[in-house]
């Protein structure tokens, strides 16, 4: 026996049924768990033997999420890099700029470029992990049910949506949000009707406009301010996007300004491959999304419009801009939030395309809707999955009469 | 054409009775247990706002607004400041004569909407369509597109939020917040998803 296990193990009499911590037994059932898989097994009559348990889905989900942090690290300090070099800054305010001056800021340096976007992206992480975390150990305790590492997945997906420069303080708000009105009223993991860490970034998005939206927000920089590729579109079209010194495989590896993790479609599509691949994720609501954003943005190209540049954007720049790859793969297929019939994932998913590029297109105030779509999507799931329910009800009865 | 479009699309999404100004909120809420009765009620809800938003239109411009009566040689009678009551009074003889309508010739239709029709004469999203119809100055036509526009969009935020809470029967919602408490969370964070439209311009 390891000596984890063991340790474990002599730990436990002190939070089972009698012991001093006895209220905190959720907090060490998830450490637990966390590391060993648990020994109990169903003992009931009927039940499902899977290798697979919740636990280890919401590990994978993390897992495939490891290209999007990387990329949200290198690009974010890339992104740094190349405006403290436009606008001459030397170096970076504050304790940043203790750590980084070993390493300079030279945008050509991998490393340097790394570690600036780390010492941006960790902060953030670090409290969505505590704030969320407390609220999600609060609840569990006095509400006595698991930890969940559902937990572990909003919160790693909260923060790849934030700006590089949103105030912390903003970020545990929001991730409180997300996770208490998201998803704990609801009763936690798998009851909730939204995805916990959209709910949260819509809140931030409509709460604090200044710090989530604009044009200052997108570079870890003070001072500097530079408009996403979407929101040089939303002026200029995709001339405006080329003009802006942004190429199409620019936008495809993702170094172009943007929320941490969404930059990189690569990265979200090796992350997508792995979600499929473990089965983890729906590939019918992937797919639905993006036939259904094909399918809108190319009637919108048909169109055309004279004042409005976004109606001539080809879908395979609607791909790469923006958000929509990361929240086609980790946002869309939330199993909880989405359709949960297969004919319906696929409407679920056509909606949020649809959705997405109207949002982009049609609407001036937001240049980005994948978020909201997602969630416009999220309320008529349930409503989708009766409708499909009750057409395969009638066709049944139709074919046995 | 274009325009009716534009002004349907508005007050079905843009606009939304429920979920952007949040009025009928007390049907909308205790009406949307299940799908097939806020469906019932939803449909109930398209047909009065279409009957009674033009009713009230007509009525407004042919016999309340100043210089209304001109055609009987009262050019200088402005009766607006009864609109209110007026409106109300047409919104509860428009549903009663739909439910006699109704029970006489549709009974099966009838006793699908049972309860909900009378409901509707209390129902502040339709007293609503009528007085935004006054305030925005609508003819005839773009009266009948927001009547029909803004009723449908009403019952689909209801059908919507009856499918959510179908769905939240399987939900462990803590003691306090059972019953009102969550629906009312519910219809705040659909809000939020509906704000997807705000900020289109048509």
């Amino acid at each position: 026996m390891s000596r984890t296990r063991q340790f474990l193990d002599k730990l436990h009499p002190y939070f089972a049924h009698g012991g001093r911590f006895e209220r905190l037994y959720p907090v060490y059932e998830m450490v637990d768990t966390f590391l060993y898989t648990p020994p109990d097994v169903t003992s009931g009559a009927t039940h499902v033997r899977d290798a697979v348990d919740l636990k280890r889905v919401m590990t994978y989900v993390w897992i495939a999420t490891i290209p999007c942090m990387l990329m949200a690290m290198f690009n974010t300090g890339y992104q740094a890099n190349v405006a403290m070099e436009a606008i001459g800054l030397q170096s970076a305010p504050g304790w940043r700029g203790a750590i980084l001056n070993i390493f300079g800021y030279n945008s050509a340096n991998p490393i340097s470029d790394l570690l600036h976007g780390a010492l941006y992206f960790l902060p953030i992480y670090i409290v969505t992990i505590v704030a969320g975390g407390l609220w999600e150990v609060l609840f569990s305790v006095v509400r006595k049910h698991e930890v969940n590492e559902g937990f572990f997945v909003s919160s790693i997906l909260f923060a790849l949506t934030m700006p590089p420069n949103a105030p912390l303080w903003q970020v545990a708000l929001g991730i409180s949000f997300g996770i208490v009105l998201g998803k704990e009223v609801f009763g936690g993991t798998g009851k909730n009707f939204l995805n916990p860490a959209l709910t949260g970034r819509a809140f931030l998005y409509f709460a604090y406009p200044a710090s989530m939206s604009g044009d200052a927000v997108w570079t870890a920089v003070d001072g500097f301010s530079g408009a996403t590729a979407l929101g040089l579109a939303a002026l200029g079209g995709v001339d405006g996007i080329t003009q802006g010194g942004i190429s199409w495989w620019a936008t495809l590896f993702g170094f172009e300004k943007g929320s941490l993790g969404e930059t990189s479609t690569i990265a979200c599509l090796i992350g997508a491959a792995f979600l499929i691949y473990t089965r983890i994720a729906n590939y019918r609501i992937i797919a639905g999304v993006f036939l259904g954003m094909v399918a809108t943005s190319t009637l919108f190209n048909i169109i055309g419009s004279d004042s409005n540049a976004m109606f001539g954007m080809p879908w395979y720049w609607h791909l790469t801009l923006g958000g929509f790859a990361f929240g086609m793969t980790f946002m869309a297929t939330d199993p909880v939030s989405a359709a949960q019939t297969n004919m319906g994932r696929w409407i679920f998913g056509g909606l949020i395309g649809f959705m997405t590029v109207l949002i982009r297109v049609v609407n001036p105030a937001f240049p980005e809707g994948i978020m909201l779509a997602i969630l416009f999507s999220n309320i008529f799931a349930p409503l989708i999955d009766y409708a499909v329910i009750k057409v395969n009800i009638s066709k049944r009865a139709r074919r046995h009469v | 054409m274009e325009a009716y479009i534009n002004l349907f699309i508005k007050s079905v999404f843009i606009e939304n009775m429920a979920l952007a100004f949040f009025l009928g909120m007390c049907t909308f809420i205790a009406v949307s247990k299940k799908i097939e009765t806020a469906v019932g009620l939803g449909i109930a809800v398209v047909i009065v706002q279409t009957l009674t938003v033009p009713a009230n239109n007509l009525i407004y411009t042919y016999l309340l607004k100043e210089g209304a009566l001109a055609w009987a040689g009262m050019p200088d009678v402005d009766l607006s400041f009864i609109a209110l009551m007026a409106c109300i009074g047409v919104i509860a003889a428009m549903v009663q004569i739909l439910e006699m309508v109704l029970d006489k010739f549709f009974p099966a239709l009838y006793n699908a909407l049972g309860i909900f029709l009378p409901l509707i004469t209390v129902n502040c999203a339709i007293l609503a369509g009528s007085l935004f119809m006054i305030e925005r100055d609508y003819n005839f036509g773009e009266s009948v597109v927001y009547g029909v526009g803004s009723g449908f969009g009403w019952a689909l935020a209801i059908t919507a939020m009856a499918g959510v809470r179908e769905k939240l029967k399987y939900s462990d919602v803590p003691p306090g917040l059972r019953g009102l408490g969550i629906t009312f969370i519910t219809a705040g964070l659909m809000a939020l998803g509906f704000m997807a439209f705000s900020g289109i311009q048509l």
